[in-house]
């Protein structure tokens, strides 16, 4: 109820349609996809080493070419579409023309937008927060979130999914009662002490602190952000995410890595771990403590000035 | 229009009236659909929201559609719910799920306390974990369940429980494996093999799906199958402490098992959730049964233990010997799994596992297990001195006989006549029967009054 009230309000969702869980990581395989999940329930094909992908999965590339958001023109038809924003690793955040484009795109379709919204609290525009802002959503829509990111609970573990009532197979039967049938025979529930956190999370008092704690990881990326830019490198990312994306073009992620990793002693990830369209990018996450996030800002600066 | 009036109207048996098969509830809606052939018109029903609602292109998981009805378990709670509408001020007594009633021991709920307020610390902080579970619990999980038996911590996973486990492990296994379960047994065995895809339709008039061997336990074999009379599967899941039964499988038993399977090439994933409810003569662990490592996986829960339904926490055993038909280690894809598709138990609830372990937590878990066992030996002793035929005792189960009735028949009038919520043995499985389980979780005043009312009702 908490959930529905203080993120959905005056979106229309419900507190029967919400169904909290131990994480979105845990939410997803129990919707049964995304790339390893997708492999490891046997859709996704072969993998094919020359591309780095597998056959049966359509890769939606998102670049600066493309504003962080695919050319849907171009996109076969699937059943479903993954679309996490703001974005883990780029840091974008779709705007409302562009999820709308998304959500027309999976109607004409027929298909299901499975949207990540695990990083909504970090938006500082107004790109929307949740894939239900747009009209017509409900009936193509499931959203997984989480209090991972926003409230410090990567190890309490704690999320959301949002299955609408009025999303349907093409048979008319409700997602939303498969989905109970999953949790009620593949799960138990969160525990129902994290649950009691996630409560006090949607206080007043607690929604303000943890405000105060994203702002405080924002401050961190725009810093990292800001040492990259610096360096007249593209930097993307940091403004709705905490999460910095630095273009190196036409080297290899891993080099870059294992560059930055040697010269500088800062772990960072390399592009290409998020896939093909990842090459040549480093993901740089703002989480951390500010004098580290200043000593590594420090330290990369002396790297490549 | 004379027609379209006569269409308006209830939708009646007649033959030319046709009624799609839905599979949701929905209020259906007379609807005139001109027909083929002029001036005939065909009464069609059509569920309301189909008419307008907009559908996806998406394919239902036609293994979802093969399971019969809901999850056992919030299936008895809706009975519960409805029978409490009925009787708004009965003295419901609950002894159909298995929940634990009694508080969780002051020593692990300070621990859980301590650990929630350390994360408002900076020293204290803790973000991920290990996916496979802090190090001081595997090791406190190995040193007391395993100790003496060749288990390595770094065999044990921490989870959020066995029932989540046992999804994890049919992903494991995938759609292409057979599998094997006692009947009666635990649900999620089999609710998760159709869930995977594993078996084939359910078949009514057996109320068996195809696919899976179920090994019937009855008094007439001791609750233990006769292996001699059992195919091949890939898989055989086993569950000693027995849940509904309340049996467990001895020594010599769960020897055959083992050589069983190992004959068989097969794989048995061995749920002792209830070990401790059992004496110790009877083995606690698989792997207290020789050549067990090659053959088996265990998993298990702190639930009935320390009363942690709602909190959480379990493991699974997967020895580094056990291997696939390639080689393969099976403890490596089970590692995998647990990363991508899961991501630790909650730190909270570990460090609450932890406390359990200590030995004050161990001497309070054991006050609380004696506690239910207690309440069983009270339950037992009921329906004995009633005359039924009366199995159980080591599992806070009582398993109680009524040969020849439709046990939902008699679940519903021990509900109706008792206020008493039990469980139909043919939620188990087949051989489930004619048997009703009675759960030994309720505060002891519950548990005598639940008592007294079955002796009245059946003296």
């Amino acid at each position: 109820m908490a959930i529905a009230e203080t993120f959905y309000r005056d979106l229309g969702v419900k507190g029967n349609e919400v169904f909290v869980s131990d994480g979105a990581q845990c939410d997803i395989s129990r919707l049964q996809a995304y790339i390893d999940c997708g492999v490891i329930v046997g859709r996704a094909g072969n993998f094919q080493e020359k591309t780095g992908t597998y056959d049966n999965i359509v890769y939606m590339k998102c670049g600066p070419e493309n504003n962080f958001f695919p050319d849907l023109s171009t996109t076969s038809r699937t059943d479903i579409i993954f679309f996490c924003s703001p974005n883990n690793p780029t840091g974008y955040a779709a705007s409302r023309q562009q999820l709308q484009q998304l959500v027309d795109f999976a109607k004409a379709n027929g298909s299901m937008i499975i949207y990540d919204s695990a990083y909504a609290a970090y938006v500082t525009d107004d790109s929307p927060r949740s894939i239900f802002e747009i009209p017509g959503a409900k009936e193509v829509a499931i959203e997984i979130s989480s209090f991972s990111k926003f409230a410090g609970f990567t190890g309490v573990r704690l999320g959301w999914t949002v299955v609408p009532e009025e999303l349907l197979y093409s048979n008319g039967f409700p997602v939303m009662k498969d989905y109970n049938r999953i949790v009620c025979t593949c799960f138990n529930g969160a525990s129902s002490v994290a649950q009691a956190g996630g409560l006090a999370c949607l206080s007043k008092e607690g929604y303000r602190a943890l405000t105060t704690v994203v702002d405080y990881y924002m401050g961190n990326a725009e810093i990292l952000f800001d040492a990259f830019s610096s360096l007249g490198l593209k930097a993307y990312g940091g403004k709705n995410a905490p999460y910095v994306w630095v273009h190196f073009p036409g080297m290899s992620s891993w080099d870059v890595f294992n560059e930055i990793l040697e010269k500088t002693h800062i772990v960072t990830i390399p592009g290409r771990g998020f896939g093909p369209g990842g090459e040549g990018y480093v993901r740089v996450s703002g989480f951390g403590h500010r004098e580290r996030i200043l000593e590594a800002s420090m330290r990369l600066k002396n790297l490549y000035k | 229009m004379s027609v379209m009036q006569q269409l308006s109207s209830p939708i009646s048996s007649s033959s030319s009236a046709f009624l799609s098969h839905s599979n949701f509830n929905s209020r259906s809606k007379n609807v005139w659909v001109p027909a083929k052939r002029i001036g005939i018109c065909k009464c069609v029903a059509v569920p309301q929201e189909a008419q307008t609602a907009y559908t996806t292109k998406v394919s239902r998981n036609a293994n979802m559609a093969k399971l019969q009805a809901g999850y056992l378990f919030p299936e008895i709670a809706r009975r519960r719910a409805a029978h409490l509408l009925k009787y708004p001020d009965a003295q419901l007594i609950s002894l159909g799920i298995g929940d634990t009633t009694e508080p969780i021991p002051e020593v692990i709920t300070s621990a859980m306390a301590k650990r929630a307020h350390e994360l408002s610390t900076l020293e204290g902080y803790s973000g991920y974990g290990d996916e496979q579970g802090e190090k001081a619990l595997r090791a406190a999980i190995c040193s007391t369940f395993y100790s003496g038996l060749t288990v390595d911590q770094d065999d044990i996973f921490v989870s959020d429980g066995a029932k989540c486990d046992i999804s994890r492990l049919q992903v494991l296994f995938g759609a292409n494996v057979t599998m094997a379960v006692q009947d009666p047994s635990y649900p999620a065995y089999v609710d998760s093999s159709v869930i995977m895809g594993q078996t084939g339709q359910f078949q009514k008039d057996v109320q068996k799906f195809q696919r899976i061997e179920y090994m019937k336990c009855t008094p007439e074999n001791g609750f233990f199958p006769d292996l001699s009379s059992v195919p091949r599967t890939d898989i055989i899941f086993f569950c000693s402490p027995n849940n509904p039964t309340g049996a467990a499988a001895t020594r010599e038993q769960l020897t055959q098992l083992v050589k069983f399977a190992k004959h068989n090439g097969s794989i048995i994933v061995y749920d002792s959730a209830y070990a401790m409810y059992t004496s110790k003569d009877n083995p606690h662990s698989i792997y207290e049964i020789p050549g067990a490592k090659e053959v088996a996986i265990e998993t298990s829960s702190f639930s009935k233990y320390a009363g942690f339904t709602g909190v959480r926490l379990g493991w699974t055993v997967v020895p580094k010997i056990l291997l696939f038909s390639d080689g393969f280690p099976v403890a490596k894809d089970f590692n995998r799994i647990v990363c991508t598709s899961f991501n630790g138990a909650s730190n909270i609830a570990q460090a609450g596992g932890l406390a359990c372990l200590s030995p004050e937590g161990l001497k309070a878990m054991d006050d609380v297990v004696g506690f239910y066992k207690e309440n069983t030996n009270i339950i037992m002793e009921t329906f004995d001195s009633l005359g039924f035929k009366v199995y159980g005792g080591n599992a806070p189960y009582v398993w109680v006989h009524f040969p020849g009735r439709n046990s939902w028949d008699v679940f519903s009038e021990i509900l109706e006549k008792t206020h008493v919520v039990t469980t139909p043995g043919s939620g188990f499985g087949p051989a489930g029967d004619g048997f009703i389980r009675v759960s030994a979780f309720g505060h002891r005043k519950n548990v005598l009054e639940a008592c007294k009312r079955f002796k009245q009702l059946y003296k």
